[in-house]
C-alpha cells in the first residue's frame, strides 16, 4: 500500500548549515512515527519543511514530500494552503505562541473550518463546542469564550489539538506537544493523543526529544541526529537493539538502571 | 544531627488587591519541616507550582520566608543579621535552573567564576587565577577558554561554569535547582555524572529541587514529594518508589512515561476532592512519611 506520508531525500539549509540532510521516510496510514532527536538535530526543520513553513533564512533545496501521492513541495502556495489543516493537522510546542492573544478559543477552531468552507458562520460556533467536548474540555460552552491567557497549559494544547482536527485531515504533526507541560498534564496530553487517532482515524508524526513519550505512542520510530536520520525502525527493535552508537548513547543518558551509578551517555562521534 | 534543618517553614504571598479586588494570599510553602543529613542528596519533588523552589529560595534567604526555622549546623540562619548571613552563604550555594540567564552575559567566564572570591575577599589577585582555573578543570572545562563570554559555551559548559562558581567558596551544601531541566538528555548525563562525582570528590550535601522522577530516583537518598505548598510525603528513595502511600505520590509515579514500549501502563487520576490538604504527616515506617488519614 502506498504510504500516507513519504519524504524522500529531503534537504532544507540554513545559509551554510544543513539543518535537514538528505532525510528520507515513510509514514503509513493509521501509524505513529516518533522523530526523535536533541536540539538541532533538525527534527522540528523537518516537520516545518513538510508543510512548507520554514522560516527565513531557511531554505527547502531538494527532495520530495509526497503526501498522498502528490509532491508538496510542487505546489502553488495557494494548493498548500489548502492541504495545511485540512490534509496535514499541526500542534505546535507552545501552545500559548501559537494561539492569537486577542482571539477567542472558539474564534480560533471557526476560522479553520470558515477556511476550509467547512461551516457556515451560523453553525461555526456548535462545531467549535463540539470539538472542545471532542478534546475532553469540561464545560465546553463556556470555555469556548474564553481567551488564551484563561487557560491552564494543558487545556491549551487541547485547543491545539481542536484546532489541528478541525478540519479532519488524515495526517497531524505534532511537534513536541508535551514538552512544556507538568508530568501528570502530560500525561493525560499523550493519552488524549491516542484516543484521538484512534476515534479520528489519525496518523500521527510526533516530534520530541523524550524516549518516555517514544516508548508511550509511537509505533515507530526515527533518530536523528545533526540533521540526517541516523537509525530508524519498529519501535521495540529501537529500544531493544539499537544499532546506531548515538542511539544508544541517548537510551543510555536516560536516568535509570542502578541508582547512583554514573550513566553512560554520548561516546565522542570519533569512536563511532 | 543533620547538617540543615527545616522546621515549619512558611512563605505566604500576597497577589492582587487591585482597585476592586480583595487581596488573597497564596501559600506557596505552608508549614514545610524536613531536615537534610550529612553527604546525602535530599531531593525536593513536585510539579509546578507546588513550592519546592521557593522552598529552596527561603533556605538561602534569597527570599524572605513568612515564618519557620532553618537551621545549618545547628544555628537558625533566619536570625541572621545580612552581614553574618552573607558570610553563611560562603557555605551554602545555589546553582541555578537556567544556564542562559543566570549567568551575566557581559562578564568573561573567568570573571563569573572568580566574583565570590573577590566578594568574600579571599586570594591574592594570583591565586584568584589559579582558583579559577583549578576550579575549570575541577568541572571539566578547558581552562584555555577563561576569558570566554557564556554566549561562547554551550548549555552544558554553562551549567558547568554556574557549578564551578557555586563550588568557589569551597561550600559544604549546595542547593541545585532543576540544574539539568534546561539541556539534552546527553548533555543531562554528563551534567548529573559530573555532579555525583563533585560529590564524592569534596564531600558535598545536595539538596536536588526537580520534577523528573526518573533523575530523582537515580541520583537521590532521600525525597519529599510536594504538592500545593506542603510535603505529601518524604522517606527513603526507593521506599518512595516502590511503596508510595500518597494518593499524589501515586498518580505522579503513574504519569512518568515509561522507557519501554511494553511496560504495562496503569495511569491513576489524581480526584483533588479527596485529598486532605490539612493531614499531618504521619509516619508509615522507619523514616517514611505520608499525609495520610
Amino acid at each position: 500500500m502506498e504510504p500516507l506520508l513519504k519524504v524522500e531525500n529531503l534537504r532544507t539549509v540554513f545559509g551554510p548549515v544543513e539543518a535537514v540532510n538528505d532525510v528520507s521516510f515513510e509514514l503509513h496510514k493509521g501509524e505513529t512515527l516518533g522523530l526523535v532527536g536533541e536540539s538541532g538535530s533538525g527534527k522540528s526543520v523537518t516537520a516545518f519543511s513538510i508543510i512548507r513553513l520554514v522560516q527565513d533564512p531557511g531554505r527547502i533545496v531538494s527532495g520530495r514530500v509526497l503526501f498522498q501521492g502528490k509532491d508538496l513541495l510542487a505546489l502553488s502556495e495557494e494548493e498548500m494552503r489548502q492541504v495545511r489543516g485540512a490534509g496535514i493537522g499541526f500542534v505546535f510546542q507552545e501552545p500559548m505562541a501559537a494561539l492569537n492573544p486577542v482571539m477567542k478559543v472558539g474564534a480560533h477552531i471557526a476560522e479553520a473550518l470558515l477556511v476550509h468552507g467547512l461551516a457556515t458562520r451560523s453553525d461555526a460556533r456548535g462545531r467549535a463546542i463540539e470539538l472542545l467536548r471532542a478534546v475532553k474540555i469540561v464545560d465546553p460552552e463556556r470555555r469556548v469564550d474564553d481567551y488564551p491567557h484563561q487557560l491552564s497549559g494543558g487545556m491549551r494544547q487541547r485547543v491545539m489539538m481542536a484546532i489541528a482536527i478541525a478540519c479532519r485531515p488524515p495526517l497531524v504533526i505534532a511537534d513536541e506537544p508535551t514538552t512544556a507541560l507538568d508530568v501528570t498534564v502530560q500525561a493525560q496530553i499523550l493519552d488524549l493523543l491516542r484516543e484521538m487517532k484512534r476515534e479520528f482515524d489519525l496518523s500521527l508524526l510526533l516530534i520530541t526529544h523524550d524516549f518516555g513519550v517514544i516508548a508511550e505512542t509511537a509505533d515507530r520510530v526515527a533518530v536523528m541526529y545533526r540533521g540526517k536520520i541516523v537509525e530508524q525502525g519498529p519501535v521495540r527493535d529501537i529500544f531493544r537493539n539499537p544499532q546506531h552508537p548515538y542511539t544508544r548513547g541517548l537510551l543510555a543518558s536516560i536516568p535509570g538502571g542502578e541508582p547512583g551509578t554514573r550513566l553512560k551517555g554520548v561516546q565522542a562521534e570519533t569512536s563511532w | 544531627m543533620a547538617l540543615v534543618e527545616v522546621r515549619n517553614l512558611v512563605k505566604h504571598f500576597e497577589r492582587g488587591g487591585g482597585l476592586f479586588r480583595e487581596k488573597s494570599i497564596v501559600r506557596a510553602v505552608d508549614n514545610v519541616s524536613f531536615s537534610v543529613e550529612q553527604g546525602e542528596t535530599f531531593a525536593l519533588v513536585g510539579e509546578s507550582g507546588s513550592g519546592k523552589s521557593t522552598t529552596g529560595r527561603c533556605m538561602l534567604r534569597l527570599i524572605e520566608p513568612t515564618s519557620g526555622e532553618v537551621t545549618f549546623r545547628g544555628e537558625n540562619v533566619l536570625g541572621f543579621s545580612s552581614a553574618r548571613m552573607r558570610a553563611a552563604r560562603r557555605d551554602m550555594q545555589m546553582v541555578f535552573q537556567d544556564p542562559y540567564s543566570s549567568l551575566n552575559p557581559r562578564m568573561r567566564a573567568s570573571t563569573i567564576v572568580e566574583e565570590p572570591l573577590v566578594i568574600h575577599d579571599i586570594g591574592s589577585k594570583a591565586e584568584r587565577r589559579d582558583r579559577v582555573a583549578d576550579l575549570f578543570k575541577l568541572v571539566g572545562l578547558d581552562p584555555a577558554h577563561l576569558d570566554r563570554y557564556p554566549h561562547a559555551f554551550s548549555g552544558g559548559q554553562r551549567q558547568r561554569i554556574g557549578l564551578a562558581r557555586a563550588l568557589a567558596l569551597n561550600p559544604s551544601f549546595i542547593i541545585a535547582d532543576e540544574p539539568v531541566s534546561a539541556l539534552d538528555v546527553s548533555i543531562q548525563a554528563q551534567v548529573i555524572n559530573l555532579l555525583m562525582d563533585l560529590q564524592e570528590q569534596l564531600k558535598l550535601t545536595y539538596l536536588f529541587i526537580a520534577h523528573d522522577l526518573r533523575l530523582v530516583r537515580h541520583i537521590s537518598n532521600r525525597v519529599a514529594v510536594m504538592y500545593l505548598g506542603r510535603i505529601v510525603e518524604m522517606g527513603r528513595t526507593a521506599e518512595i518508589f516502590d511503596n508510595a502511600q500518597h494518593a499524589y505520590t501515586r498518580a505522579l509515579l503513574s504519569a512518568v512515561p515509561a522507557t519501554d514500549p511494553d511496560a504495562p501502563r496503569a495511569r491513576i487520576e489524581l480526584d483533588p476532592a479527596l485529598v486532605n490538604r490539612e493531614a499531618p504527616l504521619r509516619q508509615v515506617s522507619e523514616g517514611h512519611f505520608a499525609a495520610v488519614q
